[in-house]
C-alpha cells in the first residue's frame, strides 16, 4: 500500500503496484472508465490480448481461430478508432463493468507472475447490454514501470456460441 | 398476418425494377413463406464433407427451419437425413458434431438405424405385430434429404423434390468455387480453425445485398480504415505491411477503385464482385506455392487461378465464397429481424499454412462479433431495420445504374458499384418465391 496507491484511479504511481492482484483489478477499472489510452499503456511491447475461440480449451492461437488476438498495433487500431466521431456503432456509446471474483496469483517467478480471475462482464449500449461470463488469465512481466501485460487472455463460457457484437475489451 | 399466403400476385409486387418493398425484411409472414419456398426450394450450402472424413462422423444442422444432419457413410458417401427419429420425432443426436459410430440409437427408446436411414431394431418387436407400422412412414426408418449434391466437398442440398437440378441452378458461378478449391495444388480444402459465429438483428436479405455493396465501405468503414491509415502513416507503399494491415487498409480504397473492380450476375440470383480485381488482389506474393501450383495445374490455369481473387460471390441465397483469402460466409436465417452469419476457413492441401492463417486473420478482423470492421456494419443493418418502420417512404431504393435491357439478360458483366447485384438477387427471390407459391387461389 503507501505510496503505489497516490495516483488512485490513473496518477503515475498506480502501475506500479507491487500487489499483482491490485493491478489486475486496475486494469479493469481502466477500461470500465474508458480510459483506453491509459489501459494501453499497461501492456508490454510485445504484448497480446487473446480472446480464443474455443476458450479454456484452446492450446494456442495459430492452430484455431480466435474472437480477437491482438498486439499493440491492433489495439491501438482499435482504441483509435473508438475515438472517430464516425465510429458509428458507437452512437450511443458502450459502457463496460467487470465484475471480478479475486484473482488467484498461479505462480510468481523471477520478474514474471501468472494470474486467474473469474469475472462477469457486462457490455452496455443504449436500451440493450450483453452479459459474459469467464476467466481472465493474466501474464504479466515486472519492468521499471511497475507491472506490465504480456498477454491477457479471456476464457469465455461457451466462446464458440453465436455471439451479438462485443465492441469493448473485455 | 395472413396478407402474403396464396396471394403470389402481391408477393410479386414487392420487387420492382429497380426498388423493392420494406416488408422483404420487415414481415415475419414473409419470413415464415420463404422457409416454405425459397430455402426449401433453392440449393441451400449444408457443410463441408471434411467435416465428416469417418465414418459414422456427422454435422448437425438446421436449414429452413427443419432439423437436419449431415452423415459420412461406411461407403465414403456424404448422406443427409432429417433429424429425427420415425418413432417420436427425438432428434437422434443433440450435439453440434460428433461420431455416431457404426448406427444411430435414439435415446428415448432405443430404436435403432443404419447410417443411411435403414431401421435397425427397436425394443419389444412382438408388439408390432399385426400392426401398420411396417407400412407406414414410421417404419421406413429416418427420412433422407433426397436432393443432395457434393460439388467438391461442398455440400448443398434441395429439401423440396421440386426445383431446378443443382447445375442449372448455379451454372456459372460454380466456377468460384472451382478457383477456392483449385487454390489446393491438390484440389483439396480442409475446414479449420473454427467457425466465428455472429448474431446480428437485422433480416438476412438485408446482410446478403452488403456482401455486394461497394459504395458503402469508404463512409461505413470510415473509423476503422482511418486509425488503421494513422497507424501506418510514415511508411512507403512498398513496405512490407503486417497480415492485418494488408487486410485492413484495402477497405480504405475510393469510390472508383470498388467501381473499376467488375461485377456480374448470373441467373437465379448469383454474382461475383471483383471480376477484374478486389481488395484482396494484392497480398504478398508466395513463389514457391506459386511453382506448386503451375506443376499441379498447367502454366495457364494456375494463372487463371491465381490472378482472380474476386471481392465475393454469392451463391443465392445462403452462402458467400472469396478464394483468397480461403474463406466463406454462411447465411442462415433466424427469423425476420434475426440472422446467423458464420465465418468459416479453410486450409488448402499441398499449399503453405500461410494461406490458412490469412483466411483466419481475415476471418478474425472482418467477420468475429469482436471486428471493428464489422461492429460499424452491423450497427447499421440494425439501424436499417429500425429505420424501415418509418412513415413516409415504404420503398428501398436499388436504382443505381440501372438499365431496363437487364431484365432480359440472364448473365451481365458491369461496373463494381452497379447496384444491378442486388437488384439480380431480389428479381431472383421474387421468382423463386412465386413459382414454388403457384398460381393465385
Amino acid at each position: 500500500m503507501g505510496e503505489d496507491h497516490d495516483g488512485e484511479h490513473g496518477g503515475p504511481g498506480m502501475t506500479a503496484l507491487s500487489d499483482p492482484r491490485d493491478f489486475v483489478a486496475h486494469e479493469a477499472a481502466l477500461l470500465d472508465e474508458r480510459r483506453f489510452d491509459d489501459w494501453l499503456t499497461l501492456f508490454a511491447e510485445d504484448g497480446h490480448y487473446w480472446v480464443p475461440l474455443l476458450g479454456a480449451a484452446q492450446a494456442d492461437p495459430f492452430s484455431h481461430n480466435s474472437l480477437a488476438y491482438e498486439d499493440r498495433l491492433l489495439l491501438q487500431l482499435r482504441v483509435g478508432r473508438l475515438k472517430n466521431p464516425r465510429a458509428h456503432s458507437q452512437h450511443p456509446a458502450s459502457h463496460s463493468q467487470h465484475v471480478l471474483q479475486p484473482s488467484r496469483l498461479e505462480r510468481e517467478e523471477g520478474d514474471e507472475a501468472w494470474l486467474r480471475t473469474p469475472f462477469l462482464y457486462v457490455e452496455a449500449r443504449g436500451e440493450g447490454q450483453i452479459l459474459l461470463s469467464g476467466t481472465a488469465r493474466h501474464h504479466l512481466v515486472r519492468t521499471l514501470e511497475g507491472w506490465r501485460i504480456r498477454e491477457k487472455r479471456i476464457d469465455l463460457l461457451n466462446a464458440p456460441r453465436a455471439l451479438p457484437a462485443i465492441q469493448l475489451f473485455i | 398476418m395472413n396478407l402474403y399466403r396464396n396471394r403470389p400476385d402481391l408477393v410479386a409486387a414487392l420487387v420492382q425494377d429497380d426498388r423493392v418493398h420494406r416488408d422483404l425484411y420487415l414481415s415475419e409472414e414473409l419470413f415464415a413463406l420463404e422457409q416454405e419456398h425459397l430455402f426449401a426450394s433453392t440449393w441451400v450450402f449444408l457443410g463441408h464433407a471434411s467435416q465428416v472424413p469417418q465414418a459414422g462422423d456427422f454435422v448437425t444442422q438446421e436449414i429452413a427451419g427443419r432439423p437436419l444432419l449431415m452423415v459420412r457413410q461406411p461407403d465414403g458417401d456424404v448422406h443427409v437425413l432429417y433429424n429425427r427419429c420415425a418413432h417420436k420425432g427425438t432428434q437422434l443426436v443433440t450435439d453440434e458434431c460428433g461420431n455416431t459410430g457404426r448406427f444411430f440409437r435414439c435415446p428415448y427408446h432405443a430404436w435403432t438405424y443404419k447410417l443411411d436411414g435403414a431401421p435397425l431394431g427397436l425394443p419389444l418387436k412382438n408388439g408390432y405385430e399385426g400392426t401398420q407400422l411396417k407400412a407406414c412412414e414410421s417404419g421406413q426408418g429416418l427420412s433422407a434429404v433426397r436432393n443432395v449434391k457434393v460439388y467438391r466437398d461442398f455440400v448443398f442440398v434441395r429439401l423440396s423434390d421440386t426445383g431446378p437440378s443443382f447445375d442449372d441452378y448455379f451454372g456459372e458461378v460454380l466456377g468460384a468455387i472451382d478457383n477456392m478449391v483449385d487454390r489446393s495444388p491438390e484440389g483439396k480444402l480442409m475446414v479449420g480453425g473454427g467457425v466465428l459465429r455472429n448474431i446480428v438483428h437485422c433480416n438476412w436479405k438485408m446482410y446478403l445485398e452488403n456482401i455486394n455493396d461497394t459504395v458503402h465501405p469508404m463512409s461505413t468503414h470510415e473509423s476503422a480504415t482511418k486509425a488503421a491509415e494513422a497507424l501506418w502513416e510514415g511508411h512507403a507503399p512498398t513496405d512490407p505491411k503486417p497480415m492485418a494491415m494488408e487486410q485492413i487498409l484495402p477497405f480504405g480504397s475510393g469510390y472508383e477503385f470498388f467501381d473499376r473492380m467488375g461485377g456480374r450476375v448470373f441467373a437465379n440470383g448469383h454474382s461475383v464482385l471483383g471480376v477484374n480485381f478486389s481488395i484482396h488482389s494484392n497480398y504478398a506474393q508466395l513463389p514457391e506455392y506459386e511453382a506448386a501450383m503451375r506443376a499441379a495445374h498447367g502454366e495457364a490455369r494456375a494463372a487463371e487461378i491465381l490472378q482472380r481473387s474476386p471481392q465475393n460471390s454469392v451463391f443465392f441465397p445462403s452462402l458467400s465464397v472469396k478464394g483468397s483469402p480461403l474463406a466463406i460466409r454462411v447465411i442462415r436465417p433466424l427469423a425476420a429481424n434475426r440472422t446467423l452469419i458464420e465465418a468459416w476457413s479453410f486450409s488448402a492441401a499441398g499449399a503453405p499454412a500461410l494461406l490458412f492463417e490469412r483466411a483466419m486473420s481475415y476471418n478474425r478482423l472482418v467477420f468475429s462479433p469482436m471486428s471493428v470492421v464489422a461492429h460499424d456494419d452491423v450497427h447499421l443493418f440494425e439501424s436499417i431495420q429500425q429505420g424501415l418502420r418509418a412513415g413516409g417512404n415504404e420503398w428501398v431504393s436499388l436504382h443505381r445504374n440501372f438499365d431496363p435491357a437487364e431484365t432480359q439478360q440472364a448473365t451481365v458483366t458491369t461496373n463494381g458499384t452497379n447496384e444491378l447485384l442486388m437488384r439480380n438477387q431480389f428479381r431472383a427471390w421474387a421468382k423463386t418465391m412465386t413459382a414454388s407459391m403457384g398460381a393465385p387461389a
